[in-house]
């Protein structure tokens, strides 16, 4: 990427000019920078700590800060990516039916362990923020930040957060579960995949899935099913949850 | 023509969602309503078409790519984080793993208590 100050010939300038108004740039850097980050990831190891999400951000940021880019501009471009998540969340109920069978054995551990830890993510997250002094804004942009982008978004907007910076949040909660999770796990030494499946989807959705697919198949089943099934339960819970804090705090 | 098959009919089931949470007022995101739909569908017809299969992995494959964008916004909030780092920080640190730890465990748990005891071979531990 070049810096339009640096660039001597206008001809490139009007390029540079017509590139950062065109949708097409924001679009082709998102794509070359996850490919990237997600061969950095390969070359790792797959190491927790080389996350594609992570890597691909920060490359993007600083292309943007260097290029002196608005956000705005390039999610003109990165918006066709961000649209995706919608139909993604459609998708999850294929991996849920297939599933269901597994599901409708364990029915009663899962919707036992998904309510408290709906309730516990959307709870620990309002109150934390409150006791650390956050503002309203940030209690409520924080609150979904356990579901999936496009619902954590829709509750975020229907409760008083902000949406743009609940999307931020919640990727860096998915970033957190997948970084700290396995290890988590093997401190308190649970072993059952079905467990740590359901734990990982609940806590860091989408990024955490991804994260538990590499461990096992069955891990990462688990955990899409808890992503689609607490996608579902946040979306019921949190709003009634944030009505009962704030009569309380 | 089958990958586009699966992805529009992903669309439209999201389209009727949307539509429908707001002409009755749901509480629930619009792509929610749609996926339990698409589920009910699936359950009613006793199969996943191969076409919605194809759509489904292709997106759900390469779902932290999809992440990216939203995780850029961070720059577009770079003062409101900077202003309540400390806040932002620590409560999601703290509450994520608070989440992950009580569910793992709490699914153990529960597990244990509730499968049925005669061997039953869907829910043992490794």
């Amino acid at each position: 990427m070049n810096n339009p100050g640096l660039l001597p010939d206008p001809g490139l300038k009007d390029i540079w000019v017509y590139l950062s108004a065109s949708p097409l740039l924001g679009l082709t850097i998102t794509l070359v920078a996850y490919g990237l980050a997600y061969r950095l990831y390969l070359r790792t190891g797959s190491s927790p700590w080389a996350n594609p999400v992570v890597t691909s951000v920060a490359l993007l940021i600083g292309v943007l800060v260097l290029t002196g880019s608005t956000y705005d501009d390039y999610f003109a471009g990165a918006q066709f990516v961000h649209f995706l998540l919608g139909p993604a969340t459609v998708a999850l109920a294929v991996p849920l039916y297939q599933q269901f069978s597994r599901l409708r054995q364990l029915w009663l551990p899962v919707t036992i362990s998904l309510i408290c830890g709906v309730v516990i993510a959307g709870g620990s997250s309002i109150g934390l923020a409150w006791l650390l002094g956050g503002s309203t804004e940030i209690q409520m942009s924080l609150a979904p930040k356990s579901a999936t982008a496009p619902v954590a978004m829709g509750i975020s907007e229907k409760i008083g957060g902000l949406p743009s910076l609940t999307a931020v949040l919640v990727v860096l909660t998915g970033i957190t579960g997948a970084l700290l999770g396995t290890k988590l796990f093997e401190w308190l030494r649970i072993k059952d995949d079905t467990a740590k499946g359901i734990a990982m989807g609940v806590a860091a959705h989408g990024i955490g899935t991804a994260r538990a697919f590499q461990v096992s198949p069955q891990m990462g089943a688990f955990s899409g099913l808890a992503m689609a099934l607490s996608a579902f339960a946040t979306a019921l819970l949190v709003p009634w949850l944030v009505d009962l804090m704030a009569a309380l705090l | 023509m089958q990958f586009l098959n699966g992805i529009t009919l992903l669309l439209v089931y999201q389209l009727v969602g949307e539509v429908t949470v707001r002409l009755l007022g749901l509480p629930i995101p619009g792509p929610v309503l749609g996926m339990v739909m698409l589920f009910l569908t699936l359950m009613i017809r006793g199969r996943t078409p191969q076409s919605v299969d194809n759509a489904a992995t292709a997106l759900l494959s390469h779902l932290s790519l999809l992440f990216v964008p939203a995780g850029v916004g961070m720059m577009a909030h770079f003062g409101r984080i900077a202003d309540e780092w400390l806040p932002i920080t620590l409560a999601l640190l703290l509450s994520t793993i608070l989440t992950m730890v009580a569910t793992a465990l709490i699914m153990q748990l529960t597990t244990r208590w509730l499968a049925k005891p005669a061997g039953q071979g869907g829910c043992k531990d490794e």
